[in-house]
């Protein structure tokens, strides 16, 4: 059996717009004031005829709406892509077809157009709970709109996951836990708990460098605002089934689960990645992030690719190393034997153990709780000691 | 063959940065030696670590033709020589070939601890000296009172310095006059046999050993054999040239002439600087009073980051030796470091270049263990040893007592200073000897360990005078002190590249600011780390180096997935950069910041 089945295969489609830039923000998202959504149908089609000619006969379990804002597209276009997509390849009888929203109520608007274009599942972008908070990360949304929104979600879709970001200025660890109380008493069967990262190139890593954004909290307090997070997830039925992901059991994202799992994942749109296995070579995929240059390129070539790599063995068995460690079930060591080609020299592993950060491996390797607060460090002497 | 009476042999001396090497410029380009097209700013000085550093390591020659004001053309050698004290070797050496000396002193800043030093050593050999007072195009320049500093100071007549500035040119002509008229000609008898003296020599790796002579008596002429008479080696002359600063064939040299030969000689090992050259038959009777060989003073480990650069670094520091015969290596092994080599070097400044050079010319990738002293062991069985390497201290129950090589060390320094200065120095151990003033500047003598200086007297001594204080040094003698190995734990493991030699009473001190500077060189792990300073196996200092807690990327995602990998292998790179002891990681750049600190 290819290594890819394991994780299964899933489309990542990338929607770049949003309606203003957050100051923390990393991803590939741009703010523009004119979108030809017909351009854009004609590309992702384009696209998606493409990727079904290289992976045809797959059976695909998931669908991805990134961005971005993808619920600033047109229903239509949604509608169209899915229409598509669902012409394309076969799909699962419950197939995953999840949109990152932002919980304003211009997009509350669209939801069930949006569910009736084939989304099954909504993916909310909160951030916070109170007003003030909000403000400082650059949302647009107040806490009540976005609640409103949510619950307009909630009647339209099963599924509605939301995102918070803590480890805000000045968040106390009271102020945390209270706030995380009531977001647990909003949850539906899935929440994403992502600690604020400074990433460089935003607003926040600039006003940093210049000695603002006071008030971040030090590495003794946010293993505290994680650990409580574990806690309350914990006791509210929702435990981390990945280092930022919480779910009730059996309701984790099943695309998400491609990636962290090393299945295959078709990417569409600008600056995608994918993994696609091709006639036993696993290859990395990955186009060019300005959306002019994608759509340009797409409409002049026929294809929206930047040029494909190859992974080496040890480039895949290290992939599959680290996505899958961020998992509570952890990583398959008989997989990453297989991937590496080689024994793997367990043994080696035992100070690690020693030291409390991985358990005693078994058919699967699994960090405790405070390997897993060390991750980066921890995959680099498990990388050295195995790979 | 040039008249005795047309040839004038000198040297300048100068404190760092006086305008030594500009002025040289300047005498060589005023006449006409090197093609302008060809002229480059510090022409003597070829090697690149000489260039950016502003530094002369190698003594280096030029041979200038000027047609005197008399109606005469003359022969000028010029002999460039390091104003460093680590290189007092070189300028001993180059002064004996001499008859003269140009005294360039800054007329902004005045006498420095190098003027004094050079120009003694100038005195010792003998010569004429002509003061010259250089950047007077400075506002800050004050001609009149630096002459008279040179007066009270250095005991010269300085009536009639030459004022000038090596930078526009000014009183260049002047100077070139003075050489010819106020430094004297050689001395030398034609006829009578053979006797130069070796000045220095050098590795050319087209031509293989160079070797400058200067000639006292007879002639020497290419196809010749002759002898060197401290190692009774015959060689014969294939090549006779003089260096303009490029070579020139040239068929003869006579008394007062100074030239190379190369003559098939393998290695600069076997020329001794201060060796008398004579001819195979008909040889002179007497050698000329020798020179002593340097010896290192200052060891330190050389230790390729990359195990497998061993071999590259045995070959960099055979050809690095074939150049340099006073800087002397031996195979050592280090628990932590692996293979490498013990080296001796002259002073600092040298083991810098050295290391410098090995990093740049030979791309390598050094660790630098501690420098130290080499150290007199007297054993209880009557045996004296020397020490070279902490980590070699034997136990002290077969040691009787230990000694220390010491250093008479001048500083001058703005008074302001002054109390800074005898600070730094009472801290170091020092004895003070002498202390006087020349107007404003108080020039303070001190009886140092040595020890103490390698350290980091020279960075010391910069901030505490911001840059003001100039310093030298000669070594003075062997003392007995209370001298212990502190050694340093990291997670209970010793690691013998950070053991050192200190004073009892220091030892606290220094060990509590290494085991604090460790704590911010090592970074943190996933454990937490002793650390520890230690003599025998008592521990003086210690500091715990807290695990790290968290460190995890929050947000993980499909198009994540190459950024990690990246991340990745730039650990695995940062871990190659490593040194393990025990179960730690040590980073190679702690070692050498933990090596440089501050006392
Ligand atoms: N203003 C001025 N600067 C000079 C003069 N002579 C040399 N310098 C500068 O002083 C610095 C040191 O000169 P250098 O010849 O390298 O000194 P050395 O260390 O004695 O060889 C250089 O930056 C020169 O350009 C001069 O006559 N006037
Ligand atoms: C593609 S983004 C969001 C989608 C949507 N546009 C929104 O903002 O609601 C996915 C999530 O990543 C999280 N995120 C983005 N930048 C972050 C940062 N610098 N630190 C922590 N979390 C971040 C936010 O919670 C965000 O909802
Ligand atoms: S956080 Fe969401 S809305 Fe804000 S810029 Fe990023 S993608 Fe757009
Ligand atoms: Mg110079």
């Amino acid at each position: 059996m290819e290594d890819w089945r394991h994780g299964g295969f899933g489309l990542y489609l990338h929607w770049p717009f949003c309606q203003s830039k957050c100051p923390y923000c990393d991803f590939n998202s741009h703010v523009s004031a004119e979108i030809d959504q017909d351009q854009w149908r004609r590309a992702y089609l384009t696209e998606i005829d493409r990727l079904g000619g290289e992976t045809g006969g797959r059976i695909l379990q998931s669908v991805f709406f990134g961005g971005g804002t993808p619920s600033l597209m047109a229903p239509e276009l949604v509608s169209a892509i899915m229409d598509r997509i669902r012409a394309t390849w076969p799909m699962v009888n419950d197939a995953e077809v999840t949109l990152e929203a932002n919980p304003s109520s211009i997009e509350a608007g669209r939801f069930a157009a949006f569910r009736q274009a084939g989304v099954t599942r909504i993916s909310m972008g909160m951030q916070a709970m109170n007003d003030a908070d909000l403000r400082r990360l650059g949302r647009l949304h107040t806490a009540d709109e976005a609640r409103r929104a949510f619950e307009t979600a909630r009647r339209i879709f099963d599924r509605v996951s939301f995102d918070l970001i803590y480890a805000r200025q000045d968040q106390s660890l009271t102020d945390w836990r209270a706030e995380l109380t009531e977001a647990l008493a909003l949850t539906v069967d899935h929440l994403s708990l992502y600690q604020l990262t400074i990433e460089s190139g935003t607003a926040f890593a600039d006003r940093l460098a210049r000695g603002g954004l006071r008030g971040l909290p030090g590495e003794d307090l946010s293993v505290e605002l994680y650990e409580a997070t574990q806690e309350l997830c914990d006791r509210a039925g929702m435990p981390a089934y990945e280092v930022s992901n919480h779910a009730r059991p059996g309701a984790g994202s099943r695309h998400n689960m491609i990636y962290w799992r090393g299945g295959d994942y078709a990417g569409i749109g600008p600056g995608a990645h994918g993994r696609l296995t091709l006639g036993g070579t696993r290859w990395a995929t990955e186009a060019p992030r300005s959306p002019g240059l994608w759509l340009a390129q797409v409409g002049a070539e026929g294809q929206g690719e930047l040029p494909r790599s190859a992974l080496s063995p040890l480039d895949h068995a290290e992939e599959y190393l680290l996505m899958s460690l961020r998992l509570s079930e952890g990583t398959d060591l008989g997989r990453l034997s297989r991937l590496y080609g080689e024994r793997l020299a367990l043994d080696r592993l035992a100070p690690l153990v020693e030291l409390g950060l991985l358990h005693e491996p078994g058919t699967q390797l699994v960090t405790t709780e405070r390997g897993r607060l060390v991750l980066n460090a921890l995959l680099a002497e498990i990388a050295a000691a195995l790979l | 063959m040039t008249q005795l009476d047309l040839i004038r042999n000198f040297s300048i001396v100068a404190h760092i940065d006086h305008g030594k090497s500009t002025l040289a410029d300047r005498l060589i380009q005023m006449t006409g030696t090197v093609a302008e097209r060809d002229m480059k700013a510090q022409i003597l000085d070829s090697m690149d670590i000489e260039r950016e550093r502003g530094i002369t390591i190698k003594a280096n020659t030029v041979r200038i033709e000027y047609p005197a004001k008399d109606g005469k053309t003359y022969i000028l050698n010029l002999i460039d020589t390091p104003g460093h004290v680590d290189f007092a070797y070189e300028v001993s050496r180059s002064m004996k070939a001499v008859e003269g000396s140009l005294l360039v002193v800054d007329a902004s800043q005045g006498v420095e601890a190098q003027t004094l030093a050079n120009v003694y050593q100038a005195l010792d050999a003998g010569h004429e000296i002509v003061p010259v007072l250089n950047k007077i195009d400075l506002p800050a320049a004050e001609p009149e009172r630096i002459k008279q500093q040179i007066e009270d100071v250095i005991g010269l007549d300085a009536s009639e310095a030459i004022a000038i500035s090596a930078k526009s040119g000014l009183g260049i002509p002047d100077v070139l006059e003075a050489i010819v008229t106020r430094l004297p000609a050689p001395k030398g008898d034609r006829d009578a046999p053979l006797k130069a003296m070796l000045v220095d020599s050098w590795y050319d790796a087209y031509l293989g050993v160079v070797v400058m002579l200067r000639v006292i008596d007879g002639v020497v002429k290419k196809g010749d054999r002759i002898r060197m008479m401290a190692t009774n080696a015959v060689y014969g002359i294939d090549k006779l040239a003089v260096l303009k600063p490029q070579m020139v064939d040239i068929p003869e040299l006579g008394p007062g002439e100074i030239g190379i030969f190369t003559a098939s000689i393998k290695q600069v090992r076997d020329t001794r600087v201060g060796d008398t050259v004579t001819h195979e038959r008909k040889g002179c009777d007497t050698p000329l009073p020798g020179f002593k060989p340097a010896q290192p003073v200052v060891f330190c480990g050389l230790f390729p980051v990359d195990a497998a650069d061993f071999e590259p670094l045995r070959d960099a520091i055979e050809k690095l030796s074939l150049n340099d015969a006073s800087f002397s290596t031996e195979m050592e092994t280090s628990a932590a470091l692996g293979f490498g080599f013990r080296c001796g070097f002259l002073g600092l400044l040298h083991l810098e270049v050295i290391r410098d050079r090995l990093e740049r010319e030979y791309d390598l990738d050094l660790i630098t263990t501690a420098p130290s002293v080499v150290f007199k062991l007297y054993m209880k069985d009557g045996e004296v040893r020397d020490l070279h390497n902490p980590a070699d201290m034997p136990d002290l129950t077969y040691v009787d007592h230990i000694e220390e090589p010491r250093i008479k060390a001048t500083i001058m320094v703005p008074d302001e200073y002054l109390g800074d200065i005898l600070k730094l120095c009472q801290d170091r151990r020092g004895i003070q000897m002498d202390l006087s003033y020349a107007g404003s500047r108080a020039m303070v003598v001190y009886d140092l360990p040595l020890a103490e200086v390698v350290f980091d007297f020279y960075d010391r001594l910069k901030s505490v005078t911001k840059g003001y204080a100039s310093f030298d040094y000669t070594i003075s003698e062997y003392r007995e002190d209370h001298l212990v190995k502190m050694s340093i734990l990291v997670n209970d493991e010793p690691v013998d590249a950070l053991a050192m030699m200190v004073h009892r009473d220091r030892a606290e001190a220094r060990g509590r600011s290494m085991v604090e500077k460790l704590k911010e060189l090592i970074p943190r792990h996933m454990f937490k780390i002793p650390i520890q300073a230690a003599i025998g196996g008592r521990v003086i200092a210690r500091e715990t180096l807290s695990a790290m807690r968290k460190d995890v990327t929050a947000k993980c995602y499909g198009g994540d997935a190459t950024r990690k990998k990246k991340l990745l292998e730039k650990q695995k790179a940062g871990k190659k950069k490593m040194r393990q002891f025990g179960k730690v990681e040590i980073p190679q750049e702690a070692f050498i910041s933990a090596l440089k600190m501050d006392g």
